[in-house]
């Protein structure tokens, strides 16, 4: 294996790494629920790309054709991430879960929890 | 035809991802990836509902880019304000009247707004006519609705002509 494939490899793991940690970073920082969840639908996402991006060069590289199995989990947590969240925040205002004092238009969030 | 392969579409998929899966064109995995791609669409074809299909695929998949770039985008905006001595958020909640009526492209347009710059889709109203976000750090509520609505929606509109 060349050292330039190597090092493509080694970078997209690195980065990936990089924004899983931010994202658990913003886990334990953000002040309330509602902000919590930003964290790992964006962070984790992306980190979880780079991750696998470098998984689908290297074994493919290894296996000398193209390994899609890193592709369809990439696919998968696309599809499937916006929608744990949104459900996710859905019950958080079904059950009134707080938020914080400063958040701003808190009569919209009320208007929804009022309709259901 | 319609009776067997309810789904055609769906069938395709159904197989495509089954050999993908097993990374394999073998005879055995051909057979029984065409057996899950029938039977599936069968037994699950009275639970959908109907709705509107993409009409322009091509641009379809450029909403796809764009989202995907949007993405990253937002992946560095969102690592920038994580990695700040002092957070300081101003945590809102936005609601954006909906044009776009039908389920799928009202899901596909949530999804988008989730994955996209410090907003996440929270709820919908029951009626479809409202969207209710959360955004992390807000500047200019007005300017970040018209942003959604020209940069997600209006493609969106366009795709599925709805």
């Amino acid at each position: 294996m060349p050292f330039w494939f190597e090092l493509i490899v080694s970078l997209l793991l690195l980065g990936g790494g990089t924004f899983i940690l931010l994202g658990s970073l913003g886990l334990v920082r953000m002040p309330d629920f509602y902000t919590r969840m930003h964290a790992p639908t964006k962070a984790t996402t992306l980190g979880m790309w780079g991750l696998l991006i470098g998984a689908l060069l290297l074994s493919s590289w290894n296996s000398g054709v193209l390994s899609m199995n890193q592709l369809l989990i990439a696919v998968f947590l696309l599809l499937t991430t916006p929608v744990s969240t949104h459900m996710l925040a859905k019950s958080a205002l079904h059950h009134r879960l707080e938020w914080e004092d400063n958040t701003q238009g808190q009569e919209y969030a009320k208007r929804f929890m009022d309709d259901h | 035809m319609r009776t067997w392969l309810p789904l055609p579409y769906t069938s395709l998929l159904l197989l495509l991802v089954w050999l993908l899966l097993n990374q394999t064109v073998a005879p055995g995995h051909l057979l029984l990836g065409s057996v899950l791609a029938v039977m599936i669409p069968l037994l699950t074809k009275h639970l959908r509902n109907p709705q509107p299909a993409i009409r322009h695929p091509l641009k379809a998949l450029m909403f796809l880019f764009r989202v995907l770039w949007d993405i990253l985008v937002a992946n560095m905006e969102v690592a920038q304000l994580m990695l700040r001595p002092q957070l300081k958020l101003r945590p809102a909640f936005v609601e954006v009247p909906l044009d776009i009526t039908r389920d799928f492209p009202i899901t596909v347009l949530a999804s988008t707004i989730s994955l996209t710059p410090g907003t996440l889709s929270a709820d919908v109203s029951a009626d479809r006519s409202r969207l209710l976000l959360h955004v992390l750090d807000l500047e200019d509520e007005a300017q970040l609705i018209a942003t959604i609505k020209h940069r997600y929606e209006t493609p969106l509109r366009e795709i599925f002509e709805c």
